[in-house]
C-alpha cells in the first residue's frame, strides 16, 4: 500500500504520520508538497495536522486554496481513502469535501490532552476494526476543534450514520464533561457521504505504537490497510 | 480603489471571543453591554477604477477565500482614492 502525506507550510504532524503509516502498512509513504500538483497514484491520503499557512484568516482556509487540495479532492471523489486529522479536517470542511467548520474552542484554550472518544460507526475503511460504541484514548492538541454545521447538516450526518466518533468521558458516557472544545453534538469526527473522506481532531497517528504510551489510534490505520 | 470588507458571524452562531471580550468589559465596569460579536476587517487596495468590476471581484473574493460561508456574513463597501 502506497499513501501520500500532504505537507503544507506550517505542517508540523507530517513526520508523525508518515513514521506511523509506514510501520503500520510496511508500505511506501510520499510526502507531497502542497504546490505541487501533479501527485503519485496513492491508496491512501493524510491531510496531516499543525497550522498550514499560520492559521491567517482562518485555519486552514488558505492551505484549501493550494494547487495539490484540487487533486485531493479528484482522488477522493474517486473513492481513494483521504483522513485530515486536526489541521487536516479543518483544510477539508475549507475545501468542501466535508461539511461544517471548526471553531474556536468554547473555553477559548489551546487544548493538548488525551481525551476519551466513542466509535459510532464501524461502517467505514477508518473505523471497521473498532467495536460499535468503542471507547478510546486518543490526544488532542488544538485551539480551533469546536465543530459547528446547520441543523439540516447536523440531521444530515446522524440519519446518514456519518458521525465517526463522539466526545466521551472515560467511562464512555456522553456529557460536557466528556466534550473538550464544545463541539455540537459531541462530534470528533465525521465522514462523506462515500465514506471514503474523514475528518477529525484527535490524533491516531500519536497513539499508534507502544513506546507512545497507546496502541488506540493503530485500528485506524489497520482498517484502511485491510480496505486497500 | 479600495475595498473595505466587513466579516461577521452570522446571527445564531456562538462567538465565545465575543463572550470573553464581553465579560472582560463588565470586569472592567463598563456595565449595560448587552452583547458583543467579534469580526474582521479587511482593507483591500484594487488596481481597477470601474466600481461594479471592484464589487463583483472582490465579492469572488469572499466567497472564495475572505469569508467561509458556513458561519460568516460579509459586506463590501467600495471606496474611491
Amino acid at each position: 500500500m502506497k499513501s501520500a502525506v500532504i505537507v503544507f507550510p506550517g505542517s508540523n504532524c507530517d513526520r508523525d504520520a508518515k513514521v506511523a503509516i509506514e510501520k503500520i502498512t510496511g508500505g511506501d509513504v510520499v510526502m507531497q508538497w502542497h504546490g505541487d500538483a501533479e501527485m503519485p497514484d496513492v491508496d491512501f491520503i493524510i491531510v496531516p495536522g499543525g497550522f498550514s499557512y499560520g492559521d491567517y484568516l482562518r485555519c486552514g482556509a488558505i492551505a484549501s486554496n493550494s494547487p495539490v487540495m484540487q487533486e485531493v479532492k479528484k482522488r477522493a471523489d474517486g473513492g481513494v481513502p483521504v483522513i485530515g486529522i486536526c489541521n487536516g479536517f479543518q483544510v477539508l470542511t475549507e475545501v468542501g469535501l466535508l461539511p461544517g467548520i471548526l471553531m474556536r474552542n468554547a473555553n477559548l484554550k489551546y487544548i493538548c490532552r488525551d481525551i476519551f472518544m466513542s466509535v459510532e460507526t464501524t461502517n467505514s475503511a477508518f473505523t471497521r476494526h473498532y467495536e460499535q460504541g468503542q471507547t478510546i484514548r486518543i490526544p488532542i492538541a488544538h485551539h480551533d476543534g469546536n465543530y459547528f454545521t446547520d441543523d439540516d447538516t447536523l440531521k444530515a450526518l446522524q440519519d446518514q450514520d456519518r458521525i465517526a466518533f463522539r466526545y466521551v468521558t472515560e467511562d464512555g458516557a456522553r456529557n460536557a464533561g466528556g466534550n473538550p472544545n464544545g463541539s455540537i453534538d459531541d462530534i470528533a469526527g465525521i465522514l462523506n457521504e462515500k465514506r471514503n473522506v474523514l475528518g477529525m481532531m484527535p490524533h491516531p497517528e500519536r497513539l499508534a505504537e507502544g513506546p507512545l504510551g497507546g496502541l488506540d489510534g493503530r485500528a485506524l490505520f489497520e482498517g484502511v490497510l485491510a480496505a486497500a | 480603489m479600495k475595498a473595505k470588507v466587513h466579516v461577521t458571524l452570522k446571527n445564531g452562531v456562538l462567538d465565545p471571543q465575543g463572550k470573553a471580550v464581553q465579560t472582560a468589559l463588565g470586569g472592567l465596569g463598563f456595565g449595560g453591554v448587552d452583547d458583543v460579536r467579534q469580526g474582521k476587517f479587511i482593507e483591500l487596495e484594487l488596481a481597477t477604477t470601474d466600481r461594479a468590476a471592484a464589487e463583483a471581484q472582490v465579492d469572488a473574493m469572499c466567497k472564495k477565500l475572505l469569508a467561509n460561508t458556513v458561519i460568516e456574513n460579509y459586506t463590501i463597501d467600495i471606496v474611491e482614492g
